[in-house]
């Protein structure tokens, strides 16, 4: 049986409101201790003030050959952007 | 450099007309600056290369921390050990984030850890030199952690986006060691004159050792066009090791310590410090395993992963139990 701890993927959120951002993985036999783990590798210098680990093949992710069908679509809406419309300047700000 | 002398897979750098179509687009997202991910289509030379380079930087942290760990019980005040104590673990976290890197490659930490263990893969020569007083460990925060950072700094624009990553989490941290390091050596050479003798003798053993961490010259240099076509070497070793020099010259001026080089002096010509290179024939002999410490490095990273192994299959045998029970009252 292979007997390396399984790889965690560490997400923190910084102090000042923002959501969790991944900050990179690490080893850890269960959820406890890659939390505590991650607190020691990723949050030295009060990086953090929460942390989630997710166990990295519970990950699923887009692969990169996707790139085109998956992103292309919204490229040609510009009209998303409210740049696209011209409001007088009479009108005052919008 | 903390890789040194990384062989770069392949036969060379490849003309656009001989590279495959996947090569070409491969090779333009790099000069384009765009960041290769894990996922990404990558040359299998490409990838065999960094998983040496990020492997072998990644050793040289985790191997980096016996040296300085050696003082960490004998530091001479409270607030120098903590300071001491708070570098190495830094290092264990340099370590852990290039394990990572390197395991977005496809290797696993098992792997990685075990062809250090065995000497297949090779860790910064540096770490191969003692640490014999407490002036060494300023010496070495100021001058080896110095010189990684002139590395280091650069490879944060690295190609391969984790190792880029890696870096930028790496630079942060390496200020604060190479300050302590130079707070600490500055302390002894303001000090008594005994004390201002060991500043001076760490400098005179430690200084070529540190040149050589950049790696042979560029004359002897193994082709490494390749890896800075592909962006995972970005100066070369006399660049950087020139920069190196020019740095810390005036810093020794500063304490009043010499340099062990009766040659070195400003080039006006130049706009650089002439020096003298160390001796590469020590050098390659410390590579080949005949440095002072090598035998006791390698001892000490198997006696640790050996006697860690009840721990780590005791911890993953308890969440393997947890798992199962829990499933089982589901
Ligand atoms: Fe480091
Ligand atoms: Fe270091
Ligand atoms: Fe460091």
């Amino acid at each position: 049986m292979n007997n390396e701890w399984p790889l965690w993927e560490i997400f923190i959120r910084g102090q000042h409101g923002m959501s969790h951002r991944h900050v990179g993985s690490l080893h850890a036999p269960d959820a406890e201790m890659a939390i505590k783990n991650a607190r020691d590798v990723y949050t030295r210098r009060n990086e953090g003030v929460s942390i989630w680990v997710v166990e990295a093949n519970n990950i699923s992710a887009s692969s990169p050959s996707d790139k085109g069908p998956l992103y292309e679509p919204s490229e040609s809406k510009v009209y998303r952007h409210p740049t696209f419309f011209d409001i007088p300047d009479e009108v005052g700000a919008m | 450099m903390y890789a040194q002398m990384i062989k770069t897979a392949g036969t060379g750098v490849k003309s656009r007309e001989e590279m495959t179509e996947q090569e070409r687009a491969f090779q333009d997202k790099i000069d384009a600056d765009i960041k290769i991910e894990p996922k990404d289509w990558m040359p299998d030379d490409y990838r065999a290369t960094l998983i040496r380079q990020i492997g072998q930087h990644a050793h040289s942290e985790i191997v980096g921390q016996l040296p300085e760990g050696n003082w960490i019980t004998r530091a001479p005040t409270l607030e120098r050990k903590a300071i001491l104590l708070a570098k190495v673990q830094d290092e264990a976290g340099h370590g852990l984030y290039l394990y990572c890197a390197a395991e977005t490659l496809g290797v696993s930490r098992d792997e990685i850890t075990e062809m250090l263990l065995d000497g297949r893969m090779k860790y910064s020569s540096i770490f191969n030199y003692p640490t014999l007083n407490w002036a060494d460990i300023g010496a070495v925060g100021w001058l080896v952690d110095g010189a990684a950072i002139m590395n280091q700094v650069p490879l944060q624009r690295t190609s391969f986006g984790p190792y880029s990553r890696a870096m930028i989490r790496i630079c942060k941290e390496e200020s604060f060691h190479q300050r302590q390091g130079y707070d600490a050596i500055r302390k002894m050479a303001e000090g008594t004159p005994e004390q201002r003798r060991m500043a001076q003798d760490a400098m005179n053993r430690l200084w070529y050792p540190s040149l050589m961490m950049f790696g042979p010259s560029d004359k002897e240099s193994v082709h490494s066009a390749q890896s800075m076509a592909w962006k995972i070497k970005i100066n070369t070793n006399d660049e950087l090791r020139q920069k190196f020099v020019d740095q810390t010259v005036p810093q020794a001026e500063y304490l009043g310590l010499s340099i062990p080089d009766p040659d070195l002096k400003w080039n006006e010509a130049r706009g650089h410090y002439d020096y003298t290179d160390p001796d590469w024939s020590e050098f390659f002999d410390v590579i080949k395993g005949n440095g002072p410490c090598n035998v006791d490095r390698l001892a000490a990273r198997n006696k640790a992963w050996d006697d860690g192994k009840w721990v780590r299959d005791g911890l993953l045998a308890h969440a393997r139990k947890k798992r199962t029970r829990n499933l089982a009252a589901e």
